[in-house]
C-alpha cells in the first residue's frame, strides 16, 4: 500500500478507466477526472498528493489547468502527459512547476517510479515549508 | 535551363547585339561615302568646267590674236604697199618669223580678185575670184571674219581670217589662212587622263578640231549634240550606253563649242578607292564586332550558367528544407494520432497483465498463450512508441538549449559510446583536431545525437575492418567551424545520396534502422544554424561536412 494519493486527468476515457483500474489493483489511491474543471473542483475538496495531467485535452487544457492547480495547491506534484508533438508543452509544464513530463505510451512501472520521486520531492518541499 | 535554351538566348543576344552595332556602323559608312561622293563629284566638275572654260579662253585669244596681227597689218600698209607681192612676200616672213600659224597671205579687191598672194599655192589660188564665196560676202557686211574648218583647196583641214579695210573710197580685204593644227593643239591640252577627250564643233555639230577618239574634222562627232551650248556647263550624259562627263564652253569670237569628256569611272578612282575602303573599314569593323559580341556573349552565358547553377543548388537547399519543415509537421501529426491508442492498447494489455496475475489462472489450458500474447501486445506496443517518439524527435521545435560548448569534446564523448562497438568491429576511429577552435553557443546534446547519428552510420556501413577519420577545423572567413566525419566504407549511388536526408529512408535491413537518424540530424544543424552535407562515391567512402557558426 503506498501512502500517496494520485489524481489522473485525462479526457480519453479507455485510457483513465485501465490506467485507475491497474492502480486500483495495485492498492494505490487513486482517482480520475476526464477534464481540467472537474479536476479543479476535485482539488478543491480532496487532498491529492501527485496529479498526472494530460496535456492535450478539449475545453482547459493541461497546460491551463496545471497553472490553476499550481495556484490552489502549490506543493501538489503534477506530471505532464504528452501525446502528441506538445514537447514544447510538456517544457512549458516543466516552466510552470511540473514536475515532469512523459510521453505517451508510458509503461506503469516507468510512471509509477515518477510519480514516487514525485512525492518524494513534494514529502521534501513539505518538510521545509 | 535547358542549354537549347541558352543557345537561343546566346544568338538573340548576338544578333541584338550586331544588329545594334553594325546596322550604325553602315549608316555611318553610308553618309560619309555619300558626303565624301556629293563634294568630289562636285570637285570634278568644277575642275572640269575650269578646265572647259581655260581652253575655251585659249583658242579664243589665239584668234584674238590673229585678228589683232592681221587688223594691225592692214590698217599699217596702204593697198598699194600690199599689192606688190614682193612686199607683201616680205611681210608674211616676218609674220612667219614670229608665228608659224599663218599659212598664207592674200590681198583681195571689193570684185573678189585675188590681187596679190603669198604663200605655197600660188599657181593654184592667184586667178580664183572669191566673188561667188560665201566669206567673201561675210567680210564685206562685217568688217571681220573667221571661217569654220574646212578643206579647201588644198584639201587639209584649215580655215581663214579675213578683215576688211577702206582705204580712201577703195575697199579691200586682207585674208590669211591660219593652220588648224594649232587650235587643235590648244584643245588637245585638255586630253586628260587615258580616257579624257576634247574638241570644237560648230553650230552645225560639225567637228573643228580631230577628236582624240571617233570621228573626224568636217564629220559630226561621236558625242551629244552640243551645237546649241549658250554657256558653259558640266553634265553626266548618256551616249550610245556610255555614261559620261561632258563639259562644254562656248568661243565667243566664232561661236564654236568646246567640248571636253571625261570618263567619270576614271575620274573617280579616288573616290571608288575611298569607297572600297570604306567598304573594308566597315567590313573590317563588322568582323571585330562580330568576334567582341561572341567573346563577351559567351563570357556573358558563362556566368549566366554559373548563377543558375548556384540558384540550382540553393533552390535544392531551400527545397529540401521545406520538405523537411513539411514533413516534420506530417510526422508530429501522425505521432500524435498514433500515441493515444497506443497508449490505450498499452494500458489494456497491461491490465490484462495484471489480471492474469491476479486471478487464479494457472490451471487454464490457456493461460501461457494468453501471457505470451499479451506480452507481445506490449513488446510491439513498446515498438510502435520507439518510431512515434523518434518521431517526435525530429519535430521537435523546441528552442535548442544553448551552452558554450567545445566541439572537440563533444565528439570525444559520442567517440566514448561508440568505441566498444568500434573496437569489436575492428573500425579505427582517428581524430585531427583543431587545437584552436574557438568555442559556439549550441545545444550539446542534440549536437552529441548528430554525431552518435553519423559514426554510428559510418560503423554500420564499414561493417567491419575500417577507419573513421574525424576533423574539426575553423573557417575565419565565415566564422564557422566545419565537422568531417569520413569512412573508407562501400560509399553510395547517387539516387542514395538524394534522399538519404529523408524521413523513414534507410538502406539498413528492416527493424535495425527507422530511418530516422540523419533527417533528425539534418534538422537539428538547420535548428542550430549550420549546415550539414554529405559526399559519397562508390567505393571510396562516404564523407559527411557539418558547418556550425561559432557564436
Amino acid at each position: 500500500m503506498e501512502k500517496f494519493k494520485i489524481l489522473v486527468v485525462d479526457d480519453e476515457q479507455d485510457f483513465l478507466e485501465t490506467i485507475l483500474k491497474r492502480l486500483k489493483a495495485r492498492k494505490i489511491e487513486v482517482t480520475g477526472m476526464e477534464s481540467g474543471y472537474k479536476a479543479l473542483e476535485f482539488v478543491d475538496t480532496h487532498d491529492v498528493d501527485v496529479i498526472i495531467l494530460d496535456v492535450k485535452m478539449p475545453g482547459m487544457d493541461g497546460i491551463e489547468t496545471l497553472r490553476e492547480i499550481k495556484k490552489k495547491k502549490p506543493l501538489a506534484e503534477v506530471i505532464m502527459l504528452t501525446g502528441h508533438a506538445s514537447v514544447e508543452s510538456g517544457i512549458q509544464g516543466m516552466q510552470l512547476g511540473a514536475f515532469d513530463y512523459v510521453m505517451k505510451p508510458v509503461a506503469l512501472d516507468e510512471l509509477l517510479e515518477k510519480v514516487r520521486q514525485a512525492y518524494d520531492r513534494k514529502v521534501i518541499q513539505e518538510g521545509k515549508a | 535551363m535547358e542549354a537549347q535554351q541558352y543557345k537561343k538566348l546566346w544568338w538573340d543576344i548576338i544578333l541584338a547585339t550586331l544588329s545594334f552595332a553594325v546596322v550604325p556602323l553602315f549608316i555611318l559608312g553610308g553618309v560619309i561615302y555619300h558626303q565624301f561622293s556629293v563634294s568630289y563629284t562636285a570637285k570634278i566638275k568644277d575642275n572640269m568646267k575650269t578646265l572647259a572654260e581655260n581652253r575655251a579662253g585659249s583658242v579664243d585669244l589665239f584668234l584674238d590674236e590673229r585678228i589683232s596681227q592681221l587688223t594691225g597689218l592692214a590698217h599699217t600698209h596702204s593697198l598699194e604697199q600690199l599689192k606688190d607681192e614682193d612686199y607683201l612676200n616680205k611681210v608674211f616672213n616676218i609674220i612667219q618669223t614670229r608665228s608659224k600659224s599663218f599659212l598664207d597671205l592674200g590681198v583681195i579687191d571689193e570684185e573678189g580678185n585675188h590681187l596679190a598672194y603669198v604663200g605655197p599655192y600660188y599657181n593654184l589660188l592667184k586667178k580664183v575670184n572669191y566673188h561667188g564665196e560665201k566669206w567673201f560676202h561675210e567680210v564685206m557686211a562685217t568688217g571681220v571674219y573667221v571661217s569654220d574648218v574646212f578643206l579647201g583647196f588644198r584639201k587639209i583641214p584649215h580655215f581663214i581670217i579675213a578683215v576688211m579695210v577702206r582705204e580712201k573710197k577703195k575697199i579691200w580685204i586682207l585674208r590669211a589662212t591660219i593652220d588648224s593644227d594649232i587650235i587643235d593643239n590648244i584643245v588637245r591640252a585638255a586630253w586628260i587622263d587615258k580616257k579624257g577627250d576634247a574638241f570644237l564643233v560648230n553650230r552645225e555639230n560639225i567637228l573643228q578640231t580631230t577628236p582624240r577618239f571617233g570621228g573626224k574634222v568636217m564629220e559630226p562627232p561621236k558625242a551629244p549634240d552640243f551645237a546649241a551650248a549658250t554657256g558653259t556647263s558640266v553634265e553626266e550624259l548618256d551616249f550610245r550606253g556610255e555614261t559620261l562627263l561632258y563639259a562644254t564652253s562656248i568661243i565667243k569670237l566664232k561661236k564654236w563649242v568646246l567640248v571636253i569628256r571625261e570618263d567619270p569611272t576614271e575620274q573617280l578612282t579616288p573616290l571608288l578607292q575611298a569607297r572600297f575602303l570604306a567598304v573594308l573599314i566597315s567590313l573590317g569593323g563588322v568582323v571585330l564586332i562580330i568576334i567582341g559580341a561572341y567573346f563577351t556573349t559567351r563570357a556573358m552565358m558563362k556566368e549566366l550558367m554559373r548563377m543558375e547553377q548556384k540558384k540550382a543548388a540553393s533552390d535544392e537547399v531551400a527545397m529540401q528544407s521545406s520538405k523537411m519543415a513539411a514533413l516534420g509537421k506530417m510526422a508530429a501529426g501522425i505521432a500524435h494520432e498514433i500515441n493515444n491508442p497506443l497508449a490505450v492498447i498499452g494500458e489494456k494489455a497491461g491490465w490484462m497483465k495484471d489480471l492474469l496475475g491476479m486471478e487464479d489462472m494457472d490451471g487454464s489450458e490457456n493461460f501461457q498463450e494468453l501471457l505470451d500474447a499479451v506480452n507481445k501486445i506490449e513488446y510491439h506496443v513498446v515498438r510502435a512508441k520507439t518510431v512515434t517518439h523518434r518521431l517526435l524527435g525530429f519535430a521537435r521545435r523546441m528552442e535548442p538549449l544553448t551552452e558554450r560548448v567545445n566541439i572537440n569534446t563533444v565528439l570525444d564523448e559520442s567517440i566514448d559510446f561508440l568505441e566498444n562497438e568500434a573496437r569489436y568491429r575492428n573500425i579505427d576511429i582517428q581524430t585531427n583536431y583543431a587545437p584552436d577552435l574557438p568555442l559556439t553557443t549550441t545545444d550539446q546534446s542534440q549536437l552529441q545525437q548528430v554525431f552518435l547519428n553519423i559514426i554510428n552510420n559510418a560503423i554500420d556501413a564499414i561493417g567491419k575492418e575500417g577507419e573513421i577519420n574525424i576533423n574539426t577545423r575553423p573557417i575565419k572567413q565565415t566564422n564557422r567551424i566545419s565537422i568531417e566525419i569520413s569512412d573508407n566504407g562501400p560509399g553510395m549511388p547517387k539516387e542514395v545520396l538524394q534522399k538519404i536526408f529523408d524521413p523513414f529512408f534507410t538502406t539498413k535491413e528492416v527493424g535495425k534502422g527507422t530511418g530516422l537518424g540523419l533527417s533528425i540530424s539534418y534538422s537539428i544543424i538547420e535548428k542550430l544554424g549550420g549546415k550539414i552535407m554529405v559526399a559519397s562515391e562508390e567505393g571510396q567512402g562516404t564523407t559527411f561536412t557539418i558547418y556550425l557558426p561559432v557564436r
